[in-house]
């Protein structure tokens, strides 16, 4: 699925970095994934882990965050958490929900050697 | 390995014309192009220079931290943006159509592409993993197409669609029809440069669908709902589609046809010629 296409977007992201810095090994890789992202986490996990076999990512330590969703309600402005892409306002009932956040999908950082 | 050129093509998605037996371009994963029987290339895609951060570091124990907070996406992002002001700056209008396999993309196009008119000129790249059928169906209808091959990929990306639209000829305020691979999930997360993206469903697959799907629903500027003549042989309630569809994004457009009958194509149609228009001015 489309998470091993992630998981190479993210090996050759980290694979220019390190060269920019001159590192052969990278220790650690920090990768922010919200729950709207659309990313299934135990998936990328396994993508990373099998497209990593052989290149600078091959012995880095894995660590995902996943920052809480949150939407604003565009009828009467309530902020509030989101579990999904659509929710019922709790103040007004609305289903005009905006994404605040939650939709994160990135590179934060890497430990090189 | 590529049976046509020999080269080794594993991974890679390939671009192919109807009715040129023998032109290929494979596009290996550094989306570089390397092609066969024509012309030059145009060029190659030189993201790896386009943007430039400076990671800042501190020391830790081990190692020293970059910092990069990068968006993983950025490279086909960043394609994607090149692509959308191609379009623009040539008044292309592209849209990005998305769907399951088998809700009518194709025969959308095939009924769609005749009611354009002479001053509404179009052109289609089409997705598939493999075969050409589909871009031998629009061939028929004599547009320029191309369809790339994604092989084991389950969507097109920025740099396909780029090197497709740069192998074709592409006039002044056409319209660019994008068929997207059959599948509702990861072409979501894709930008390809498109204006709109256009989300199809049919009556056979369930009124929940968007609720089901929400990310592509989310993403997606309009909603078609197709093949509306089946809908005295299934159990679809068409308001509550359109309810769970507002649900998920109350932003979307929203057009009941029937691709085979014709039903609803008008207003469809209309809304095409408009966009159109507007995209010239």
């Amino acid at each position: 699925m489309h998470e091993l296409s992630i998981a190479r977007s993210i090996i050759g992201a980290v694979h220019e970095e390190a060269s920019r810095q001159g590192a052969t090994s990278v220790l650690e890789l920090e990768l922010v994934v919200g729950p709207l992202s659309g990313v299934e986490i135990p998936s990328l996990e396994f993508g990373l882990q099998v497209l990593s076999r052989g290149s600078v990512l091959e012995h880095a330590a894995l660590h995902i965050t996943s920052p809480k969703a949150e939407g604003r309600c565009l009828d009467c402005a309530t902020c509030f958490g989101l579990e999904f892409h659509y929710a019922e306002c709790p103040s007004c009932g609305s289903f005009r929900t905006e994404v605040l956040s939650g939709r994160e999908l990135k590179i934060s950082s890497i430990v090189i050697e | 390995m590529c049976d046509t050129c020999g080269c080794s093509s594993e991974g890679g998605a390939v671009l192919r014309r109807p009715g040129s037996e023998g032109w290929h371009v494979h596009l290996h994963d550094g989306n570089h192009g390397h092609h066969h029987h024509e012309h030059d290339g145009h060029g190659h895609h030189n993201h790896h220079d386009a943007h430039d951060h400076h990671g800042h570091q501190h020391d830790t124990r081990e190692g020293q931290r970059v910092v990069m907070e990068q968006d993983v996406l950025l490279q086909n992002n960043l394609l994607a943006e090149r692509n959308r002001g191609w379009f623009e700056g040539r008044g292309v209008l592209a849209l990005n159509l998305l769907s399951s396999p088998g809700s009518g993309k194709t025969t959308l196009l095939e009924k769609t592409i005749p009611w354009l008119g002479d001053d509404c000129p179009a052109a289609v790249i089409e997705g598939d993993q493999q075969t050409m059928r589909d871009a031998e169906r629009i061939d028929a209808l004599g547009v320029p197409v191309i369809q790339v091959n994604t092989g084991t990929g389950c969507h097109l990306d920025a740099a396909m669609v780029g090197r497709a639209a740069k192998e074709m000829e592409l006039p002044r305020g056409a319209v660019l029809f994008i068929e997207n691979v059959g599948n509702l999930v990861c072409p979501a997360l894709f930008d390809l440069g498109e204006a709109m993206k256009i989300v199809i469903i049919s009556v056979t697959e369930g009124d929940d669908k968007p609720l089901k799907y929400p990310t592509m629903f989310q993403e997606a500027d309009i909603c078609i709902l197709n093949k509306t003549d089946l809908l005295p042989y299934v159990a679809f309630d068409v308001e509550r589609c359109k309810e769970n569809a507002m649900k998920v994004n109350h932003r979307l457009g929203w057009f009941e046809v029937s691709a085979a009958t014709g039903e609803g194509m008008e207003a469809w149609i209309a809304w095409l010629h408009q966009q159109i228009e507007a995209q010239k001015a």
